[in-house]
């Protein structure tokens, strides 16, 4: 049902890693440490400038993937991962875009499970890739089930 | 504070108890996130959903484990986070944030983490690779 996505991505989107949205996802996770919005702690920092949290990417626009629809109701999130070569400075700008990874379905005690697996891309104005953020999306068999009718 | 390259295959960060986890947490991370699926914020919603009640984002509870590291930003940064969802988080629950040295590289420390309940019930479990400058 979603295998004939497998390899779609979708539109690079402009993002700006925001220094409010920064400072209240920090909040939100109860990490108020001053390297995520205090300016005077972000210049005297190695980075020179504050940063965001590792989970941050969660906020960004990924854009559209075309003809891949989910079912708003039902899904589990199984697995995530992120993988960096650098922090995510506040204020920068990431092109963003997301890909179908994978799908595959397995048995289970709940039936026939689906995995679908969603990698999002960060990359700087340059072309370089600075994060990954890889999502498996848990979709059962009586989710797909009501999708198809 | 210890330097966190110090630490030995082992060894772990001091341990963080949240509070219990309150509506508010909840509705502040959607709002946070732009996560406003409203099984994490209406109790109707999470029953039709077949839950007992509302529980929380599990990137909330990924988002508070990886707090552990920021004290230790002028020394490395968090380069791989992995994290398997393996249980729900309700309302109240208390959970207990952990960070465990599993390996240590040249230039980087490798670390089991977790989020585990006040049952002693782990909700998340996964990875930290801590890249050392």
């Amino acid at each position: 049902m979603f295998a004939e996505h497998i390899g779609k991505c979708s539109n690079k989107v402009k993002n700006v890693v925001e220094r409010g949205a920064v400072k209240k996802f920090a909040e939100a996770i109860g990490d108020p440490h001053p390297i995520y919005w205090d300016e005077e702690t972000g210049k005297k920092s190695r980075y020179q400038r504050n940063i965001a949290p590792p989970t941050f990417p969660r906020v960004f626009d990924y854009g559209v993937i075309e003809g891949l629809k989910l079912p708003s109701k039902g899904l589990i999130h199984g697995e995530q991962r992120f993988h960096y070569e650098r922090p995510l400075f506040v204020g920068e700008e990431l092109y963003c875009y997301a890909k179908v990874e994978d799908y595959y379905e397995k048995k289970s005690s709940m039936g026939e499970l689906g995995f679908l697996v969603i990698t999002n891309y960060g990359e700087d104005p340059s072309g370089n890739v600075i994060f990954t953020s890889t999502s498996t999306i848990i979709i059962t068999e009586a989710v797909r089930k009501a999708m198809v009718v | 504070m210890t330097k966190i390259r110090e630490l030995k295959v082992g060894e772990w960060l001091p341990e963080v108890k949240l509070p219990p986890v309150s509506r508010l947490d909840l509705i502040k991370y959607a709002g946070a996130s732009g996560d406003y699926n409203p099984i994490h914020t209406i109790d109707e919603e999470a029953k039709k959903a077949g839950l007992p009640g509302i529980i929380a984002h599990g990137m909330w509870t990924m988002g508070n484990l990886a707090k552990l590291f920021t004290p230790y930003y002028e020394e490395g940064f968090v380069q791989d986070y992995s994290v398997r969802f393996k249980s729900m988080v309700f309302l109240n629950d208390v959970v207990t944030l952990k960070a465990t040295v599993k390996e240590k590289e040249d230039r980087a420390l490798r670390f089991d983490v977790a989020a585990v309940n006040q049952d002693g019930k782990e909700v998340v479990k996964g990875e930290v690779v801590f890249s050392i400058y």
